[in-house]
Order: C-alpha cells, then structure tokens, then sequence
C-alpha cells in the first residue's frame, strides 16, 4: 500500500497519496491550477505549461501536472511570476495559430478563451504567426482543423488510452508539429478511428468538431470520460 | 466640467463595435453632455482634429490609409482605445493573412468578377501585406477585446475614461 505524506501547497498543509501529482494534490484540496492538457482520467502530459508551480528549494518552474509531490515539499500555485509566465504561455498559443475566436464554432465554450479571459490576457504582446494550415473535413462525422490545435495531445491520449485505437499520434518537430490520425493520412481513410468522438469531446479548443455545427453552437462533455476512466480501470 | 474631446475611427472592420457603442442606449444621454464628438462615422467631420483626449478605434490597419490614419489618430490624440477583437487581435480580417495580397485581389477581381474584371489602382487603397492589430503599429493605451464588445463593458470604458481613470478590463473582457 503507498504511504501517506504531507507537502504544503500555498502554506496550507495537504496529505496526499505517494505517487500523486501536485496538480492531483491541490485539486483534492480545492486547490484550482490553471491547464489546458491535463485531463481526469487520463495520463498526464506537461504540455500546455499553464499548471507551472513553484516549489521551495527549485529555482526552475515545474508543471504540477507531472511532478509527482513528495514529503516536505512546499508549492506555490498563485503568485505575480507564475501569473506572467501563464499569460506568456496563453499569448504564445494564440499567435502561433490562427484562433479566430469570432468565428469560432467553440466560441464560448472554449478552454483557451476562457483562460485567457480568466488570466487577464486582453491583448496578445507578439506579433502573429498566421500559418497556412489545413482543415481535414474528410472524416464522414468530423473535422480537424489544424488552425485550432494547441497541441495538447488530449485527443492522443484519450484514444489510446480509453478507447483503445490510437489513431492520433504528434507529427512533426517544433512549430511544424501537427497532430495525425493513422501515421499522417487523411482523418477520414484511418483504418483505426471507431468515430466514437471521444478526441472530440475532450477538445479544449475548436480543433476537432463535430459536423453540422455554426460558430457558437459546438459544446462538449469531459465527465463521460473520466467515468468511462475509471469503469475501465484506466487511470493511471 | 470641462468636456472630454473624443473621437472614434472605424478601420478594418464591420463596424460592429460602433453598433454596439450605441447600444447603451439611454447611457448615452448620460455620456454625451460630458462629451464633445469631434470626430468618427457618427458625425460629419472630414479631418481628424487635433488635441483629442480619448480616440476609440474599431478595426484591424488593413491599408496604407488605415495605416495612415491610425498614426495620425496616435499623434492627435492622448488616449488610444483599441475597441473590438479587429483592432486587438486582426481577427477575421486577418484571416488573409497567410495568403498573398496579389492572390486575394485576383481571386475577388478577376476570378471572382463577372463584368470589369481587373485588380483597381485607383481610389481603392492599396493593401498591407497583412491585416494588423493595432499595437503592432502604434502604442495603444486600452484593449478592449470582444466581437463585439458588449454595451455594457463599453459604457464601463466610456464611464471610466471620463473619470480620468484607465479602466482594469482584467478577467471581464474575452476574445470573441
């Protein structure tokens, strides 16, 4: 059986499970870390960078998402540095893309937005991007639209992991990342995908939708997942 | 009380955000006996006057006379209000902003013409490489992000201008 520690998340002291997150830690503690990747059920990935805490003794930030909370350790969610380097992180996501939140099918509903509305971002400080990028209407029920994606790897996750095809994979390297069904084919030729829409549903952004769905009208449940995580005994 | 120079100007956009200053809608006779609108679609002036203490722009700088326009507007006036995603982010007219100029114009004017096909040189103003918001090319002292911004976050920027203070949109205002 694991044993029991205590860490110190924002001076208040927390008993957790040996193995547990610091993100698992604060959230059993109502203790609310800003992510875009991470997701109940689900393995976790470090990718988004907006959990970064601090932790006493590390002069770097670490993601809570992956760092693993050990005995004595004492953790920083909230302060000035780590609000800086979570805006950074947001405005970093919108200029790499083109997120056109007005014509958005997720307007509204969308993780990105709202956390840039939550951490204060009224303006990006970086000039855009604007990639050329491609949208993949070929799946008879979906749509992938690369323009969206922040490269959470949520959908890769969710499909290997909960439902078993492992159809999404990241191709690429750096800013040329893109995420790709069946080892980079169109979405709708995958021999694996079962359109069970799951990589849909955890979609923090507008980058994998349903069809037939006009700007505003595309929401999404995570909460099935993460039952469907734990009937399956899946989660890590 | 002296009253507040004001203006507004409507580049790259829909004219949205001006639709949506007027929906205050009775707020506005609040406004106006603290206000002078010297200038923007809603009055007839034909120069952009000097000594404007609050200039609320809507829209992306798309042209060389948005860009023209938007650095006359910055040196004439005290305070700059980025009004509406256009003029925060680009937004949708910044959605030609991974295609070349040339391609667009021929797309719409000649492809896209039935009659009188061919890309104007007169008249219609030549286009920036991209569509760009509007701290890219000037220094913008409020960023009001919205498509548009709601009435009521707009008679909160109105209000708080005119109390000399520069509102704290923080957590209230979102893309989109």
């Amino acid at each position: 059986m694991s044993s029991q520690i205590t860490v110190r998340i924002d001076g208040v002291l927390c008993t957790a499970t040996e193995g547990e997150t610091i993100f698992e830690v604060a959230e059993a503690n109502g203790k609310h870390i800003p992510s875009l990747c991470h997701m109940e059920g689900v393995s976790s990935a470090g990718s988004c960078r907006l959990c970064l805490v601090e932790v006493a003794g590390i002069d770097r930030l670490l993601p809570a998402c992956t760092t693993p909370a050990q005995r004595g350790m004492a953790v920083t969610t909230t302060s000035d540095r780590l609000s800086s380097h979570r805006r950074l992180a947001l405005e970093l996501m919108f200029v790499e893309r083109n997120h056109i939140c007005a014509v958005c099918v997720s307007n509204g509903h969308c993780e990105l937005q709202a956390l840039a509305q939550s951490l204060g971002v009224t303006h990006v400080r970086y000039p855009y991007n604007s990639p050329r990028l491609s949208v993949d209407v070929s799946h008879p029920r979906f749509v992938l639209d690369h323009n969206r994606c922040i490269l959470c790897s949520r959908c890769v996750r969710v499909c290997d992991e909960i439902e078993g095809a492992h159809v999404w994979d990241i191709g690429g390297r750096g800013i040329g990342s893109r995420v790709v069904a069946d080892l980079d084919r169109p979405w709708g030729e995958s021999q694996a995908c079962t359109a069970c829409g799951k990589c849909v549903q955890v979609c923090p952004t507008g980058a994998l939708v349903e069809k037939g769905y006009a700007v505003e009208e595309m929401t999404r449940s995570k909460a099935a997942i993460a039952r469907l995580a734990v009937k399956k005994g899946a989660t890590p | 009380m002296k009253k507040a120079r004001l203006a507004t100007a409507w580049l790259d956009g829909c004219s949205g955000c001006h639709m949506s200053l007027l929906d205050i809608d009775e707020a506005l006779a609040v406004v106006a006996p603290q206000i002078d609108l010297l200038y923007g679609p809603l009055v007839d002036a034909q120069e952009f006057p000097q000594d404007i203490d609050v200039a609320i722009v809507e829209g992306a700088v798309s042209s060389h006379d948005d860009l023209e326009k938007i650095r006359l507007i910055r040196r004439n006036s005290r305070i700059l209000v980025a009004l509406g995603d256009c003029a925060v982010t680009g937004n949708v007219p910044a959605m030609r902003n991974s295609i070349a100029v040339k391609t667009i114009l021929e797309r719409v004017y000649i492809e896209g013409a039935d009659i009188d096909k061919g890309v104007p040189t007169e008249v219609v103003p030549t286009l920036l490489k991209q569509a760009l918001p509007l701290h890219d090319v000037v220094k913008v002292d409020l960023h009001v992000p919205g498509c548009p911004p709601s009435a009521r976050m707009i008679l909160f920027v109105l209000k708080e201008l005119l109390e000399g203070r520069i509102p704290d949109l923080k957590s209230s205002a979102r893309f989109g």
